[in-house]
């Protein structure tokens, strides 16, 4: 290489950093610093009232204290819970609508915007609106069940059994609309003629559905899948408003147990401990996701 | 080819519309209680038209009392725009210099950077709560503005866009002269519109209505965005409900209203978003 060419390489290195930099410095400031903070803290107790020199590091006792916590186990396995049952529902009913909406009915155009309003809705107000929608005794929906004949309805939010199950009502009612218009467009994007022959070869429409649309879909799919499974991992909102993780510790997830052990407990050291037992599950969906891309992508 | 009436299909849209209309029963029956006095709202079978109008009443209580609503929605407004206009700027510098400037390494630096993707906000959460205390910025809007800004989904996005605008292009500009600073800001910014717009929308709405990070890094009530607002008006004021739908749909309707009217634009939006990405 010539002393010109290096000199221009030189000036191309110190111009494309320019252009990151701004968001090197965020991601310096708002992501490095604190994931090596909240990593030497994990293995700490420290009160945050108490200021920097209650900071004790205890070794591995906080990892050690996630195994008997009641409150962690049940937020992990709600977490996995919450996933594998919310993003399956909305992928299955999220295609299914939007193939119908496609092509099936009159007006679809409308349809689309109304099932899409929840979704534009902030949550801390449409969980307000459901918390009394909910009420257990006086709230409209169990109003109407008793009056359809329904002996003891459930408690919904205020009930052991029904709090969680509520919660993902909630955010599926909420999230469908987005995975239905994610579809539409995807639909659009595929080959009409596929349909043609299939059509003049006699293919019922759900035929149709199962061979031609669901294998040609996927990618779409796919991307919604990794999506759906990131926002599951990070739902807060709907616990915070709702339940508080109630009653007892029943719908409680990690986010929200993160945030209430730093923010109401002042308990700094388990609350970054926590957070990195959430990331170990999150880097073992990521690398499940990988595996499947790459053998998606060979296909 | 000729278009007749087709009997599913009319079945299969009756029901579609009733699904529609069911997913915003909760909304009208949010708007119907706002509009009633107290001792109607949980009167069976639901009256969706309220008996005694009440709305100005229950209005005048969540805008004019002790809670400022219309305070909250300046806050809103202000941190939405400021979050929304310089990450849109931050991303797009970010993603032409992971696009279209070429140097050694900027390949695995942007991997590195896209893997952080991965990292749960919640390991970030508390330090990011510690730093802006010490660095001053707690409960403050520049603060929450700046925590808000840098995403990583926001390059990624834009880089996207970026790199499917022909080298050539900013080749001949090159061969014209033109360094990258009027690259940027002549040929390649407007050539990716619509994906700032792509960009600037979804990220308009997620703050609007995103309610952790301020619910962390804010703390006096003058700086409260709606929804902490509503929030706290929701929990103070107990068994109100006539107020407290009044207070929802103060925080809902505005943004709803919005996208009606530019709904092509928010849906398509969302839409090549989702399947560039």
């Amino acid at each position: 290489m010539n002393k010109k060419s290096s000199k221009a390489a030189r000036k191309e290195f110190l111009v494309g950093m320019g252009f990151i930099l701004p968001s090197l410095l965020g991601f310096v400031v708002f992501t490095f610093i604190p994931v090596i903070i909240s990593l030497v803290l994990s293995f700490s107790s420290w009160n945050f009232m108490q200021g920097w020199g209650a900071i004790k590091f205890n070794g591995l006792s906080n990892y050690i204290r996630l195994f008997s916590d009641e409150w962690f186990l049940n937020s992990y396995k709600n977490n996995i819970l919450f996933t594998a049952v919310t993003v399956p529902v909305l992928i299955g009913l999220g295609l299914v609508m939007a193939n119908i909406i496609n092509k099936y009915i009159y007006g679809g155009g409308a349809v689309r915007t109304m099932i899409f309003i929840p979704y534009i809705a902030s949550v801390v107000a449409v969980c307000t609106v459901w918390m009394v929608l909910l009420q257990p005794s006086y709230g409209p929906v169990n109003q109407a069940l008793t009056a359809l004949g329904v002996k003891n309805p459930p408690g919904w939010l205020a009930d052991f059994k029904w709090s969680l199950p509520s919660i993902m009502i909630i955010y599926i009612w909420q999230q469908v609309g987005y995975y239905s218009i994610v579809f539409l467009a995807g639909l659009k994007g595929l080959p009409e003629d596929v349909y043609e022959a299939a059509k003049v070869d006699g293919a019922s429409p759900i035929r149709q559905f199962f061979s031609i649309t669901i294998p040609l879909i996927s990618p779409t799919t796919f991307f919604l899948t990794i999506m759906g499974i990131i926002g599951s991992f990070k739902v807060f909102d709907q616990i915070s408003v709702l339940t508080q993780g109630g009653p007892g510790s029943s719908s409680s997830v990690m986010a929200y147990y993160v945030y209430r052990t730093a923010f109401d407990y002042f308990d700094m050291g388990y609350a970054n401990t926590l957070a990195w037992a959430l990331f170990v599950l999150v880097f073992l969906v990521t690398l499940i996701q990988w595996k499947l891309q790459d053998r998606f992508e060979n296909e | 080819m000729k278009k007749k009436l087709n009997p599913t299909k009319i079945v299969l849209t009756v029901i579609f519309w009733a699904i529609g209309l069911t997913m915003l029963v909760p909304l009208i029956w949010m708007i119907s209680t706002a509009c009633k006095v107290e001792a109607d709202v949980f009167n069976f079978p639901i009256q969706w038209i309220p008996p005694r109008w009440n709305l100005e009443e229950n209005m005048k209580e969540v805008w004019g009392g002790t809670y400022n609503f219309g305070l909250y929605y300046l806050n809103s407004i202000k941190v939405t725009i400021g979050a929304t206009v310089l990450q849109v700027f931050v991303s797009a510098l970010g993603a032409y210099g992971f696009s279209k400037v070429h140097f050694k390494g900027r390949d695995k630096i942007f991997l590195a950077y896209l893997a952080t993707m991965m990292i749960p906000p919640q390991v970030t959460i508390v330090s990011q709560f510690i730093i802006t205390r010490e660095i001053g910025l707690y409960n403050s809007h520049t603060g929450l503005v700046l925590m808000l800004a840098f995403s990583v989904y926001g390059v990624f996005l834009l880089r996207q866009a970026m790199l499917a605008i022909p080298e050539s292009l900013s080749e001949s500009a090159k061969i014209d002269g033109a360094g990258h600073v009027t690259i940027f800001f002549q040929i390649i910014l407007p050539m990716v519109k619509p994906s700032l717009a792509t960009l600037a929308t979804l990220k308009f709405v997620w703050t609007w209505n995103d309610y952790q990070t301020p619910l962390v890094f804010l703390n006096s009530r003058e700086l409260y965005t709606i929804q902490l607002g509503m929030k706290q008006f929701a929990s103070e004021s107990g068994s109100y409900y006539s107020l407290i739908m009044a207070a929802a749909v103060s925080a809902i309707l505005p943004l709803i209203i919005v996208f009606l009217f530019c709904q092509r634009f928010v849906v398509d939006g969302i839409a090549t978003g989702a399947v560039k990405g």
